[in-house]
């Protein structure tokens, strides 16, 4: 099929034929040719967003409910760098995205035209890759391989830069292009060799930990990681990227690792001999110091980058690969060893690691003034909403408290922002997760500071039809940084009181003026009731402030930079290692 | 700290070596030398990088360019297995007196003059980093007046070739 036609026609032709459906973003003067053959597409919905840093966490939220690539779009300059924020978002999280900019004319670029940003050398880092196209008979081929890499091996961000004349050329369109990609070629497939070695290992140890992160579900492997768990009988810890890859109700889970991990989970890894990390990259936030993580353990680590393999912690037994199908192999390798006899046996390690589960659960401080404690009004929606929902948090206290109150049984039921912490991701998100998945309850869950950094996302949900629930934990401050000057700064509030004077803003208000349900709960009896109002609300977008205090804390922490050995289950209250074993 | 030679096969395309710039400072590893130019075929072009980093930092360094999209293929070349050179070319002080002393010296490092002024000679030589740093030493106390290099150049010794693999993989993505 060959056609002429323009540039920006081509290139709606493009995002059609590699399947977008759904675009969200907002146009301006050098993105406006595309904008036009836009308009005509029955395929490709375009979402008009109110910022492009929703644009962008839409997308994010849409491709990682979907499993597809998300899709942003944006005009040059302001425009574009306003997408800077969700692209190093998708970056740290290995997010498939693809951001579509406009460019100024090509003879224009380098002169400081008006609306011109070197968004191409601005995002270099925070790509996995990027093109800028100044030709239009190199549109579709560009738009191929941006979907291309983004969706394929380790999973990122790609952003195509466009000049406005490419656009605005006529060329000829034909499908599919030819990629010219000699350089990338991602390993999918694991070694045999080390496979079988890790499976020797996994026999061998006394206290071996499955070590999971987010790169299980990005490959799909949930399933795959249940049989391995169960056959094996080893314990696993599921980090924030993973909540709900493997079920929270299961008997060998213990939990998020990590800075606020259990002290189960937490525990696990710094005693165990044998990690087997699977797609995940031994983040500071996961270790602590890194020279006292885990010191007994010898490392089996499987992921599909290579560049993660002993980037921070020496792999014994290196495995790159595809995470489905280095667990589909280590099903094969551990059946075999059992085959001949070889089974391991961890009685000894499960009596240790139940002693953590019973003598350190999770639990929080409740107040005895009647208001209303922010992990109660999360373990209630968990309980009332239950684990098909899909739950989205911006990052802070919240975010720490949706992680280890809600109860996870299914793998994507939790997008958060990871790796980068970025505040404003829950609102956008979860409007771009609902649209990938129309079926499915979708529920933000927000702090007050969050919230209003992309709010006016809620104005796109109730034109478009996008019935997202939000739960605003309002504490009226920015919480986990309060947190810490409480903790690490002597009390000293500094500049972390949103709400000096109270009701500023008014949530149930802004909540109506966006066309939105707004409900207010500041009393632990009206929890459920008010969670059960928000439920019965489909046809518009919800928000519930729900008031909480201001001193709740989020425990367990290990404070930055000190040992997981150190980590407290409560103020200055350290956990009896010795006394579980 | 030890010294190691990388050759980057890359795609002719622009922007690839502020990628690989890029990507060096923000990792936080130090070039101690760059060269790039074109490779017997149009579509590739070769870099050859010298850091000075322990052996953990560099294969950090070298998974890293291996993930830059436009990094085609990645060698270290054994110091003992291949031929090193780098290009200077040198200003030095001369008047009717010193001049032939100057000329002495640059027969003996094989090297030669490319521009003779009454009060000055330009030299270019040709050789490893030692043998430069000896050249410069020898001719310091005549007088350098100015004084530019090139990144170093390196291929490995025998008849295999590097570039062989990478122009199949170019050419059958074509």
């Amino acid at each position: 099929m060959t056609e002429k036609m323009t540039g920006a026609q081509a290139l709606v032709r493009a995002l059609e034929q590699v399947g977008v459906d759904t675009v969200f973003g907002i146009p301006g003067g050098a993105i406006l040719p595309a904008y036009d053959p836009l308009y005509d597409s029955t395929k490709v919905r375009h979402v008009l967003v109110r910022h492009e840093q929703g644009a962008g966490h839409a997308a994010e939220g849409y491709a990682q409910a979907t499993g597809k690539v998300g899709v942003c779009m944006a005009t040059s300059g302001p425009g574009a760098t306003n997408l800077v924020t969700p692209i190093a978002d998708a970056y740290m999280d290995s997010v498939p995205i693809v951001a579509i900019t406009g460019q100024v004319a090509t003879p224009l670029i380098g002169t400081d035209a008006f609306q011109e940003a070197d968004i191409s050398g601005i995002t270099m880092p925070i790509t996995k890759h990027n093109f800028l196209v100044t030709k239009a008979e190199d549109i579709p081929r560009t738009i191929a391989e941006a979907f291309h890499i983004a969706g394929t091996g380790r999973p990122g961000p790609v952003l195509v830069d466009i000049a406005k004349d490419a656009l605005q050329a006529t060329t000829t369109f034909s499908w599919p292009p030819v990629m010219q990609l000699p350089g990338y070629r991602p390993v999918t497939r694991p070694h045999s060799k080390q496979i079988r070695e890790a499976a020797r290992l996994m026999m061998e140890a006394k206290r071996p930990v499955f070590y999971v992160g987010g790169g299980v579900h990005k490959a799909r492997a949930s399933a795959e990681l249940l049989e391995l768990a169960e056959l094996t009988g080893i314990p696993v810890v599921t980090t924030l990227m993973a909540r709900g890859t493997f079920p929270d109700s299961h008997p060998q889970h213990m939990g998020m690792p990590g800075m606020h991990g259990s002290v189960a989970a937490v525990g696990a890894l710094q005693r165990s001999d044998l990690l087997i990390a699977l797609g995940t990259r031994f983040d500071d936030r996961v270790t602590g110091e890194l020279s006292s993580f885990a010191p007994n353990a010898k490392v089996i680590h499987a992921d599909i980058d290579p560049a993660e393999i002993s980037k921070n912690r020496h792999a014994d037994v290196p495995i790159v690969g595809d995470c489905r199908e280095v667990i589909g192999d280590l099903i094969t390798a551990v059946r075999n060893e059992q085959a001949e006899g070889r089974k391991g046996d961890y009685t000894a390690w499960w009596r240790v690691l139940n002693g953590y589960k019973e003598t350190y659960p999770l639990g929080y401080e409740e107040f005895d003034d009647g208001s209303l404690a922010p992990q109660y009004v999360i373990e209630r929606l968990s309980a009332l909403v239950g684990p098909d929902a899909i739950y989205v948090a911006g990052v802070g206290q919240h975010q720490m408290w949706a992680a280890q109150f809600i109860k996870y049984e299914k793998p994507g039921t939790f997008i958060n922002s990871g790796g980068a912490g970025t505040m404003g991701f829950a609102v956008p998100a979860a409007m771009g997760a609902k649209m990938g998945r129309p079926d499915t309850v979708v529920w933000a869950i927000d702090g007050d500071g969050c919230f209003q950094m992309t709010n006016q996302e809620l104005a796109t949900c109730a034109i478009e039809g996008v019935p997202i629930k939000v739960a605003v934990i309002n504490n009226g401050n920015l919480g986990m940084v309060r947190q810490w000057q409480t903790l690490f700064y002597d009390e000293r509030y500094s500049n972390t009181d949103l709400q000096q004077v109270k009701r500023i803003p008014d949530f149930v208000k802004l909540a109506e003026a966006y066309g939105c349900v707004g409900l207010r709960c500041e009393r632990p009896e009206d929890v459920d009731e008010t969670i059960r109002k928000a439920m019965e609300i489909n046809d518009v977008p919800v928000v519930v402030d729900f008031v909480v205090h201001k001193d709740a804390m989020v425990w367990p922490m290990v404070a930055a930079g000190t040992s997981n050995d150190d980590i407290k289950y409560a103020r200055d209250m350290a956990p009896n290692w010795e006394g579980g074993e | 700290m030890s010294r190691h030679t990388l050759s980057v096969l890359v795609e002719n395309k622009p922007g690839v070596l502020a990628r690989v710039a890029a990507l060096f400072s923000r990792r936080g590893f130090n070039i101690d030398s760059l060269a790039v130019g074109p490779t017997e075929h149009d579509d590739i072009s070769r870099m050859t990088i010298v850091v000075n980093v322990e052996d953990l930092p560099l294969e950090q360094v070298t998974k890293q360019l291996n993930k830059l999209v436009n990094v085609i293929k990645i060698v270290e070349l054994d110091n003992s297995q291949s031929v090193q050179r780098e290009l200077m070319l040198i200003k030095v002080r001369t008047d009717s007196e010193s001049r032939s002393h100057v000329l002495e010296l640059v027969n003996l490092f094989r090297a030669r003059c490319v521009d003779v002024a009454t009060d000055a000679v330009t030299i270019e030589v040709t050789g490893t980093t030692d043998k430069l740093e000896a050249f410069v030493r020898v001719l310091e106390p005549y007088g350098i007046k100015e004084l530019v290099q090139s990144g170093m150049v390196a291929i490995g010794r025998g008849a295999r070739s590097i570039t062989d693999r990478s122009l199949r993989a170019l050419d059958r993505s074509a």
